[in-house]
């Protein structure tokens, strides 16, 4: 493997690993405020539960994400940055309103409902907009007439590949979340929670899947060239799509673990990650070598030798020193049943 | 980059001025939330420890109370940063193309420093009383390096922006990249160490702020009374050393710039023509027309002095510079701001514990009281000023004499439309901040807090929403 293949390597881990995080995170958040008025069932307080302790460093990885671009691909930088500024700064906007509010909501509690419609609407539109950053670096909306890549928005809005994109990137947010909220509610005992949740992944899953085939048909209509090297693929488009029907045994099936439960949501949960990990890959593999078709490719865009040996020893050490801060803290938050079956939760302890 | 003109060669001014006020303006706020976001770990942490030494409750309430403050300015100074971080890259593309290839590593170490903060910070909130006491100040210990490192990191960045090295730039190539001398670049300790002991300043003081506020508005002699006197003492201790250090620091820093940046000095210092034995102006301003710094008062050779520690170093003038190196020239009174407050903030430290320390006064006159009310905001009025120097005074440079700011920018038009929008969400973002601290803080008084902490068994830090 090259340098460059390595560094991009890195670069999709992440963006997979923060697409995970994010639409937990967004889809949570979305779900605390659905379920605000309906006390009994407690999916609130779940969805909350999980959301407190987990945003900050979600966010991080948006953070960690846009720092990997421009220090492994600093060329693509320059392109990346001139023409996402518009798409970019409407996702910081709303990023801004959705973190304060949320922090916010928490804390002034008699104004938690309007706060938290605040931050659930904005949270919503976000995986949205950042899942429309991929049709952009496709270079259909792209025009150089300055000699400089500029977005010409108003393709952008009026394809509908990229529409498509931002649908199945808010469903896909909805269905995850719901999945990992079902598997949240179940270890935490909450009954009631865990059957809503149950019941939005079985609607939001399928809508999934049929955006998922939108997007390949839109895409052959306007992007050719990575149409043709996905389908080269195939064969492992068609696991990944075994993988999500696995997902469906674990939402519809009886439990083989416990009797009169129905639903396995571990199994689904890690079905359905499969799922989309395999798809990402196929997606990935077929966008190389470009970063921003067709004028930017790894290797052109590639850092220096030498801060690219530096950069990727950071990496190392730092994710070693960070990987039992993580395990700790998941253990405190994911694992610990004394915060998961609190019997007086008290959401917004901050 | 000198040969790399080509890219930019059709600037039109207007959105050059308009991406620059963008990000001043992006600055100017996350700076607020991000230098008190290093200062209060600090605060609590003594808190903690005072606690585990004393054994006093309250101790323990100043903690609870304070972090509560960190949680909620965390709200605005986390999506702000990432906002920086972000714009950084969509306005000054150019730029960040440069410190990709030559300057990764703050950047990069930052995150993690980010990370550390994150995780702990909701542990120490989330988990308090599920871990042991060692691992909750263990946890602070954490909060307060992550804070303090992504401090450090991003001055890094800023001071390579004054002094680059670790590279050289040939025939349109960068060579001999060395990453580690770009992270060690010259100002980079210098600047740094102010940076951090500012912020110390900073959170010392907003504390001692609003304390004395309370004082102002309790009875003295009440238990609420003391309980404010407790955090103004321990705030005035570390606000005294912190804000002596910074200004010995600030020196330095001083010292820097007419070694590295000496058109920066000579703005700063509203000096135009070179000399040894160099006055140096205190107050007023640099008026350009008669090259001289009107209403200010002049010390004979103390600048001199100031720059080289003798009277006979030469300081470089403004006229040993083309016109267009010029920084702009009202940095003179920034600069004066921030070491008139800086001296202000010392004797404001020093009065106040000698007041209690060897007159053993019990109760602060209530003027005095109003003083330290001003500190808090001055700190800050301090921190913004030292900052729009640091930035402003490098202009036309992003990257001091290597790349221009309009060749660094951005070729996107029409960024008028962005201004209103991000200087809109930042005003709803300010008025919320404020409105909620208020709220939380006058529904949870601290006798509320106090009362819970003395019932055992009552869970102080998770139960006050
Ligand atoms: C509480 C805040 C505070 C206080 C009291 C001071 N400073 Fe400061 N100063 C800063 C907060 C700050 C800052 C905001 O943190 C800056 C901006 C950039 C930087 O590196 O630190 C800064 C920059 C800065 C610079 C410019 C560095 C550059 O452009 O590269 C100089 C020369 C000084 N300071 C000197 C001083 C002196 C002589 C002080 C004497 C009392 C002083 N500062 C007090
Ligand atoms: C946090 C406090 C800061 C404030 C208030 C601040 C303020 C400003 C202002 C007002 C400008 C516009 C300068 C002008 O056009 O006159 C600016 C520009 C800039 N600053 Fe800072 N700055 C801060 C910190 C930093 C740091 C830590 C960095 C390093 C990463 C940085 C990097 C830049 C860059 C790249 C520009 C744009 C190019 C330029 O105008 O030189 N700033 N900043
Ligand atoms: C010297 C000035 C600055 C100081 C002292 C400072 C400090 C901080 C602190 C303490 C935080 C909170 C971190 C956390 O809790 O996670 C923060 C957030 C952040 N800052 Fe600043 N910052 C400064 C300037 C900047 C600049 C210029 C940038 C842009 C390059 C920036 C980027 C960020 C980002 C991206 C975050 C959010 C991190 C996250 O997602 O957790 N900061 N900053």
């Amino acid at each position: 493997m090259t340098d460059a293949l390595i560094a991009i390597t890195v670069l999709w881990g992440f963006v997979f690993i923060y697409a995970v995080m994010a639409t937990m995170d967004f889809g949570a958040g979305f779900w605390s405020m659905i379920y605000i008025n309906r006390e009994k069932t407690k999916a609130t307080n779940i969805a909350n539960r999980y959301l407190s302790p987990t945003w900050e460093v979600t966010n991080t990885f948006i953070v960690a994400l846009v720092v990997a671009v421009y220090s492994l691909f600093p060329t693509a930088a320059y392109t990346l940055g001139t023409i996402l500024l518009i798409p970019g700064s409407m996702i910081l906007l709303l990023l801004a309103l959705r973190s304060a509010f949320l922090v916010f909501s928490n804390i002034a509690s008699e104004y938690r409902k309007p706060l938290t419609y605040i931050s659930g609407v904005t949270g919503i539109i976000i995986p949205g907009l950042l899942i429309s950053v991929l049709p952009i670096t496709h270079g259909e909306y792209l025009n150089y007439e300055t000699g400089n890549a500029q977005l010409d928005l108003q393709q952008v809005f009026t394809s509908p590949n990229v529409y498509t994109f931002i649908v199945f990137g808010i469903s896909s947010t909805l269905f995850l979340s719901s999945l990992l909220l079902a598997d949240y509610s179940k270890v935490s005992n909450e009954m009631e929670a865990y059957k809503v949740y149950l019941r939005d992944a079985k609607i939001a899953g399928p809508i999934s899947l049929i955006m998922a085939f939108c997007i390949m048909l839109t895409l052959q209509r306007e992007a050719l060239w990575l149409y043709n090297k996905m389908m080269e693929d195939l064969p492992l488009l068609w696991v990944s799509v075994v993988f999500f029907l696995l997902g469906g045994v674990g939402l519809f099936a009886p439990s083989f673990f416990e009797k009169g439960v129905r639903g396995m949501p571990r199994l689904a949960v890690i079905a359905v990650t499969v799922q989309y990990l395999i798809a990402s890959y196929v997606y990935g593999k077929a966008h190389l070598p470009y970063i921003v078709y067709p004028s930017v490719t790894i290797d052109s865009a590639f850092t220096d030798p030498n801060s690219f040996r530096a950069v990727f020893i950071t990496y190392i050490v730092g994710f070693a020193i960070l990987f039992p801060g993580f395990i700790y803290f998941w253990s405190l938050f994911m694992h610990d049943k004394r915060y998961l079956q609190q019997k007086n939760p008290q959401e917004g302890a901050r | 980059m000198k040969g790399k003109v080509c890219r930019k060669d059709v600037t039109i001014m207007d959105d050059l001025l308009i991406a620059r006020s963008l990000f001043g303006t992006t600055m100017a706020f996350h700076i607020i939330f991000a230098t008190i976001g290093v200062g209060l770990p600090l605060m609590i942490l003594i808190a903690e420890l005072m606690y585990q030494k004393t054994k006093d409750l309250e101790y323990v309430v100043m903690a609870k109370r304070w972090t509560k403050a960190f949680a909620v300015l965390l709200g605005v100074g986390i999506p702000t940063g990432t906002i920086a971080g972000v714009q950084l890259s969509l306005l000054w593309p150019g730029f960040m193309e440069v410190i990709g290839r030559v300057m990764p590593l703050p950047f990069q170490i930052e995150i993690y420093a980010f990370f550390v903060e994150a995780l702990f910070m909701s542990i120490y909130v989330y988990a308090a009383e599920r871990i042991a006491p060692w691992m909750r100040i263990a946890s602070l210990i954490l909060v307060a390096l992550g804070a303090l490192a992504s401090a450090v990191l991003i001055t890094n960045v800023h001071a390579f922006q004054g002094t680059p090295a670790g590279f050289r730039y040939e025939n349109g190539q960068f060579v001999d990249i060395d990453p580690w001398a770009a992270f060690f670049n010259p100002s980079f300790f210098v600047t740094a160490t102010h940076v951090a002991l500012s912020a110390y300043v900073t959170g010392a003081f907003i504390v001692a702020s609003v304390a004395a506020f309370k004082m102002l508005r309790n009875e003295y002699g009440s238990r609420i009374y003391h309980f404010h006197q407790k955090a103004l003492m321990i705030s005035l201790v570390v606000g005294g050393i912190a804000s002596f250090l910074t200004a010995t620091n600030g020196h330095t820093a001083a010292q820097y710039l007419h070694q590295y940046q000496p058109e920066k000095l000579a703005a700063a210092e509203g000096l135009f023509e070179t000399q040894s034995h160099a006055p140096l102006a205190i107050g007023g301003f640099t008026d350009r027309e008669t090259e001289t710094v009107k209403w200010g008062i002049e010390i004979p050779w103390a600048l001199s002095f100031l720059a080289g520690n003798s009277f006979d170093t030469v300081v470089v003038g403004l006229n040993d510079f083309p016109e267009e190196w010029w920084p702009p020239l009202f940095v003179h009174t920034l600069f004066n701001a921030m070491v008139l407050i800086g001296s202000l903030l010392i004797f404001i430290a020093i009065a106040g514990l000698a007041w209690k320390k060897f007159l053993k006064k019990d109760r602060f006159p209530k003027w005095f009281l109003w003083i330290l009310v001003t500190s808090g905001p001055l700190a800050i009025i301090a921190i913004e000023s030292g900052w729009i120097l640091a930035c402003s005074g490098r202009q036309p440079w992003v990257i001091y004499r290597f790349l221009s700011t309009a060749q660094a920018a951005t070729t996107a038009t029409d960024l008028g439309i962005l201004f209103i929008l991000f200087a809109g969400v930042y005003v709803i973002l300010g008025t919320a901040v404020v409105l909620v601290l208020l709220y939380f803080f006058r529904k949870n008084t601290v006798m509320d807090d106090i009362d819970r902490a003395e019932k055992k068994n009552v869970p102080l830090f998770s139960t006050n929403s």
